[in-house]
Parts: C-alpha cells; structure tokens; sequence
C-alpha cells in the first residue's frame, strides 16, 4: 500500500469517526432551561431531589417499571415524604401529570444532548391527546 | 494472510461487485423494513414465522453438515479428506454468519437483541440457540484459521486446537437440534410437535450440507489450481445419498404415524402441504416437487455408475439442495402455521421485499466464503507449490 | 519489527480492556445499590388482588350485540389499533395501505368449531353453531408462552396474570408461534394512525411488539373491574380462582363449564359455562 493511500485512507477514517460531531456542529449552543410548568412549581418536590433526577432519572424509570409491570405495585412513597404513581404519562401524581409540557420540560435538555428518547412512541402526553 | 483477499484476478474483483450490489440492495431494503417496521413482509397474525426463519432454519442445516468431514478426518483420520476439511469449516462459518443475519432481520426490535443476553432464560430454546450458533461460528473460525495458518507456515497446528475440534462435533450436532427443538416442543402445533423432527433436521443437514460443499468442490476445481480430490468428492456423495435416504424415511414415518392415527390435529397440516386444504392449495406442487426431487436424488446416487459420474453429480446435488431446502425451509413454515390454532387457513408467501433482503443476507455469506475459500485455496496452492 | 507490533497490540488490547473495566465496574456498582432514598413501593390500597386469576364466561348470557360491544370496549380501553379505522390524513400523512391478515386483537369471537377445535360435532345443537364464542388470552397456569420468551419479557405474574413487558420485548414472535389459542398479535407497523381515540390511562405499543389480552391488570391495580366486564351485563365475570368465595368459584361450582384444547396441560384460567 502506498503511503499516499495510507494517509487518505486514515483522513476518511478520522472525519468519518468525527462525523456525530460536524452533524450537531451550529446547533444550540445556550444551556438548556426546562420550564417548570405551574403546577409543578406549586408541587415544589419531585420524586428526588434535582441533580439526584438529572442523573438517574432513566434508571428510575426503568426500576418503576419493573415494579409496576412485574409486581404490580404502584404506589411509590418518596424519601422525601410525598407520594407518587409509579407511572410516566397517566394519571395525575404521574410524571407527566406535574410536568405536563413534554417540550418545555423534557425535550429542551434531551434536544440540548441530541438524545431521543424513544418513550414518546408508545406513551401518550396530555397535550397530544387534548389536541 | 488477509492479504490474500486483496490481490485477485479481474473476474475475482467483478465478482465481489457483483456481490456488493446484491447486499446493497438488500441493506437498502432492510432499512425500509427497520424504519416502518415488518409490515413490508407477508407475514400475518396466523403465520408469524417466514422466508427469514425458513432460510435460517436450512442454513443452520448447512452449518451443522460440515461436521460430516470434521469427523471422518479428525476422529478416524480419514485421510481421503485431509484437504477439504478447512471447506467445511468455512462454509460453516459463512452459513452461521447468514444464520444470525436471518435471525436479525426477523426481530421487530432488532435493536434490543441484546436483552437475550441480559435476561438471560435457561428455558427458552431460543437462548440456547444463541448459545451454541455463537460458539459453534467462534470455534469454527479460531479453529479454520489456526490450521490453515499452520499449513501455510508448514507446521502442525497448535496443540490447544485439538481439543477444540473434539468440542466442534457436538456443538455441531448441538446447533441443529436446538433448532429442531426450537420447533419441536411447541404444544399447539401439531405439524413440529414430533419427536422425529430434531432427527429428521439432522438427516436433512447431513444431506444438504455436504451437497452443497460437493458443489463448491466443483467450483473451486474449476476457478482455482487447487484440487480437494475426487475420492472425497465421492466419499461426500455417499455420505449425501444415505443422509437423504433417512430424511425421507423419517419423513415417510411421520406419514405412516399421523395418516395411520388419523389424528386430525396432526393430519390437517399434511392435508395442507400436500393436498391443499379448503381451496388453499399454495404449497401443493412445491411439497410435491420436493419430494420428487428428494427420493430421484436419493435413487440416483444409489446407483454407483449414476454417483460417480463426474458430469451428472452435481445436478444431483442441486436437486439434492433444492429438494431439502424447500422441505425443511417452506414447508416447515407453512406447515406448522397452517391451519392457526384456531383452525383458520392463512397462506403466505414472501413478498419481493422479504425476498431481495434474504438475497443481500446469501449474498453477504456468499463474499464471506469467496474471501475465506480465497484464503484456503490460495495457502493450499502456495503450499504445494 | 514483527515482534514489537504483537506485544504493542497486545498491550494496546490490555489497556483497552483495562480502561473499559472501569466505567463497567462502576455502572454494575451503581446498577446494585440503585438509587439513594429509602423509597418504598406498594400498591394502591383500592387494587383488586387475586391469587390466580381468573374469567368465566356464561355463553348462554352472550348475544352478538354484547358480544360487539365487548370487543369495542376492550380495543378502546387498551388502545389496540383498528386496522378498519381510517387514519387521520392529517396527523399521519401517507400511510400506506393496511394488510388485514396483520391485524390485531385481544378478545374477538369465533364460531364453536374455531374456539373449540377438538370438540368439532357433526351433532352440535344448534343453539351452539353460531353462538358468538369470545376467545382471548387464556391466562394460562402452565403457559408455554412463558417457557419460550428468550428475554422474560413476557411472564407470570404472582398473581396469575400473564403480563408482557413491552420494553423488553424483542420481537422474535417465538410466543405467538408456541400459544397454542392464537391468542397473541403482533405490531407489524406502527399502530398509533389506527387508533381512533388515545385512551390516556393506557400507553399505545410501538412497531416490532407482541402484546395480547392482560386481563386489565392496569385497572384492576385501579380497582376497577376490567373492561370487557363492565359491557358484558354480566356475561363475564373476572376473580379470584383460588378464592372459594369469589363469585368464579360460585359461578363453576353451580354449572359445567369447559375450557379451550384442556389436554395440552396448559391450564387454562378461561372458562365456557355452556
């Protein structure tokens, strides 16, 4: 192999492998701000405390699942006193039922990490239903 | 000694071409199928299983029958098979590799297949299935290369493959009978629920896997210098002929146990294959065209001066491979989904969809056993000078 | 030359391999002592709770006006798409035509001879020859749907009730092949464009997943009797098999009833007063 083919082989390589990073280049470049909607404002505690949420909010979900679908328990009694339903989109001391705008809330940090979610196939927000 | 695989004549390079095209193609499609989803096959809610399972079921066949020549040469040193041994060890490596790929398009969450290993569940045959096409494709490979590399290098191969040969024979025998029993243990489909099937997939593989290996001893006596022998090509014949017999045979015996019983639950399903059942006769001149195809071939390689013709063999073999695939690849689908359990007739038939992805899924095995047969043929030639 | 490039690989693959431990090991670290809190869950105090669970349907009490209403009452609460709904132009544009052998349902009628293969009678009364016979998921006690799902996604619950766990489900279909009642369906597209109305107290499934009759666990976790109960005037009764009070265990002991394909062993939770 020629050193010519070498070098061009590894130049396609390196901007291939670079390529999720020209993609998001131009993007948003402000931090993302979740609105609180009023309702969540007025609840003024979540499940866990914000960073302990930011952090593990998807292995929550994920253990709140198994507990509803394979134990059927439902009821989910925080550290923090307050009482929720382990569930993302029904029902009012649900997720979605406090954070009611899924796209003033969830997407602006999921969109801020180019994360998608693939929740919204299956799960219905209030808002898509209203509609 | 992949280097081998970089450097080929005219007609090696249009070849792979070719190749590229097909699985392109394929890809192209696949993405339509990942994107809206399975809708774009024929399959229903009665027949869930289609062309993907049925092709892997009979590549899975084609796998397992390497070890015909595994076990000859390495148990018994056979010596007439010393130089094809490396063939089947890569047809079986293609043939798994098209075997997981079948098995990946077929999922409609292609993306969560590793939850089979995350949840793993002893009692599910399809996680054994995992197991052992795994292993099996993992020592195939260490073990085909390990030996073709010491061939090159004019030395023996490394003691630690010796044991692993040993492991090939029943992890090859093992492959097929998970698959059989992926179908066999099923308590409400009367057409798989036999315990002559897990035995009747090991004929069926033991007679298509060294056919279609005859073939490609025909092929690479033709496009390469290297000659895997006559004598073994012969010995493969046989080994073909007598699996086909008892493919048939068992075959005849599950006729003889469902037509004699007159059980319904179990005759429906032959009815189907064979006579069509309420109008719906789709499968009819299939089913028949294998069983012509089978028990001709069978008879002709009987027959020595039929079997060791040189020019008539390998039409043999492509009855011998036509036959079997549409027995055990068509008709196991069809017959075990129809009638539903419910006693409703659902035909399928795979759409051009369906078809053009399993064409791209043959033709990537196909550029895997061009390049590793490259690499067999090339080290073999090089070595005798 | 040759010598150095093996042992730098080797050594390349051994700090790759060390490098990658760490994350892993961490993530198996915060995987096992889960999240901080002493949170504790439980269900809902109005939750219906059963040791098995179980269905008797009166089919002398199934006329096929409820018989209807019950399958609509079951595709709505349970948003099961209705491959006859005409998709909404503007919502999903351009959705190509449906394939009605890929539909889906989870409890729909059949004749006698369709429910009840092995009972075919050339002397049926025929009172029963074009009875509507309901056939959903049987709630199997043994069920082989169970023994085949390579991911557990579908399972037994303590409660009798065979759930699907549609986030884990990986599509293979090896439980619809092994169900011996064609009791399961599967999301060969999406199905949202044919669900006329989102029922919000039920998510909607996504492409690639099996999904089948759940018994309403969701509503009974509510305390509320599952939907096909509540259309059937009382043609259906949903409860406790294991409880000899409950009023399945009256209704089975006063009459005869039969259930679907009894020799397989499978068990089934479903029974046909007849």
């Amino acid at each position: 192999m020629s050193k010519n083919a070498i070098m061009a082989g590894l130049a396609i390589f390196v901007i291939a492998v670079l390529s999720p990073f020209w993609f998001n280049l131009g993007g948003t470049d402000a931090a993302p701000e979740p609105e609180l909607s009023a309702k969540a404002k007025a609840a003024e505690k979540c499940v866990l405390d914000k960073y302990d949420m930011r952090a593990n909010h998807m292995s929550l979900l994920d253990e709140w699942r198994d507990a509803v679908v394979r134990d059927a328990d439902r009821k989910y009694h925080a550290a923090n006193g307050k009482e929720f339903q382990m569930s993302l989109s029904t029902g009012e001391d649900s997720c979605l039922g406090c954070h009611e705008d899924k796209e003033k809330f969830c997407d602006r940090c999921h969109n801020y990490a180019s994360v998608d979610p693939y929740c919204w196939e299956c799960h219905t927000t209030p808002k898509e239903i209203n509609q | 000694m992949l280097e081998i695989a970089i450097k080929g004549s005219k007609k090696y390079w249009i070849w792979l071409g070719v190749l590229g095209a097909v699985i392109g193609t394929g890809i192209l499609v696949y993405m339509d199928q990942f994107i809206n989803g399975l809708m774009t096959t024929a399959l229903s809610r009665d027949v869930t299983w289609g062309f993907y399972i049925a092709n892997f079921t009979y590549l899975v066949g084609v796998a397992a029958g390497g070890v015909m020549v595994v076990i000859p040469f390495y148990l018994h040193n056979y010596e007439k098979f010393h130089r094809i041994t490396i063939l089947g060890e890569f047809l079986a490596v293609a043939a798994l590799v098209m075997c997981l790929l079948f098995i990946v398009v077929d999922l409609g969450q292609p993306i969560r297949m590793l939850n089979v290993i995350f949840y793993p569940s002893p009692k599910s045959m399809l996680f054994w299935d995992m197991c052992v096409l795994n292993g099996y494709l993992f020592l195939n490979i260490v073990i085909g290369w390990k030996v073709l590399e010491a061939e090159r290098n004019q030395i023996k191969p490394p003691a630690w493959t010796t044991p692993l040969i040993y492991l090939s024979i029943p992890f090859a025998i093992g492959i097929h009978t998970v698959t059989a029993y992926l179908y066999c243990g099923l308590p409400g489909r009367g057409y798989w629920l036999t315990a002559v099937l897990a035995p009747r997939f090991l004929a069926s593989a033991f007679a298509a896997g060294p056919a279609v290996l005859l073939l490609l001893c025909y092929l690479v006596r033709k496009v390469t210098k290297f000659d895997p022998g006559w004598e073994a090509m012969q010995t493969l014949a046989k080994i073909v002929c007598y699996a086909l017999i008892a493919n048939v045979f068992f075959f005849l015996c599950e006729i003889f146990v469902t037509y004699y019983s007159q059980i319904p639950g179990h005759m429906t399903h032959i009815d189907y294959l064979f006579f069509g059942l309420h109008g719906h006769n789709t499968m009819v001149p299939w089913m028949w065209t294998s069983m012509i195809l089978m028990v001709t071939a069978a008879i002709m390689l009987v027959i020595p001066a039929l079997r060791s013709n040189y020019t008539l063999l390998p039409y043999i073999c492509v009855m011998v491979v036509i036959g079997t695939w549409i027995d055990k690849s068509l008709g196991m689908i069809a017959g075990g989904f129809v009638p539903s359990p419910l006693h409703h007739v659902t035909e399928y038939m795979p759409t051009v969809k369906e078809v053009i992805i399993s064409l791209g899924i043959y033709g990537t095995g196909l550029l895997i056993l061009t390049i590793l047969y490259k690499l067999a043929t090339r080290v073999k030639e090089e070595v005798r000078g | 030359m040759k010598k150095s490039r093996r042992s730098f690989l080797k050594v390349a693959g051994v700090s790759a391999l060390g490098i990658g431990i760490a994350p892993a090991l961490k993530a198996v670290e915060a995987a096992t002592t889960g999240t901080p809190g002493a949170a504790v869950r439980t269900k809902a105090p109005e939750a219906l709770t059963a040791k098995r669970w179980g269905m008797v349907i009166d089919t002398n009490k199934i006329t096929d006006k409820i018989a209807g209403k019950i399958v609509v009452a079951c595709r709505k609460s349970n948003n099961v798409p209705d491959f006859n709904h005409k998709p909404d132009e503007e919502k999903y544009p351009n959705t190509r035509p449906v394939n009605h052998r890929q539909e889906l349902k989870w409890i729909w009628e059949e004749h006698f001879n369709n429910a009840f293969p092995d009972k075919e009678d050339d002397f049926l009364a025929d009172k029963f020859k074009d009875l509507p016979f309901l056939v959903t998921c049987n709630q199997c006690k043994n069920p082989p749907c169970v023994r085949v799902c390579p991911t557990k996604a579908t399972f037994k619950r303590e409660d009798g009730i065979v759930m699907m766990d549609f986030h884990r489900c990986i599509g293979c279909r090896f439980c619809m092949a092994a169900c011996p009642y064609g009791a399961r369906s599967f999301n060969y597209r999406d199905p949202r464009p044919f669900i006329a109305d989102i029922d919000p107290a039920f998510p909607t499934r996504s492409k690639g997943v099996v999904e089948k009759c759940n018994l309403c666990a969701p509503r009974l976790a509510k305390g509320l009797q599952p939907a096909c109960v509540e259309v059937s005037e009382g043609a259906i009764t949903v409860g406790d098999l294991e409880d000899p009070n409950s009023e399945v265990r009256k209704l089975l002991g006063e009459k005869y009833s039969i259930r679907r394909k009894q020799e397989l062993g499978t068990e089934p939770s479903v029974y046909y007063i007849m």
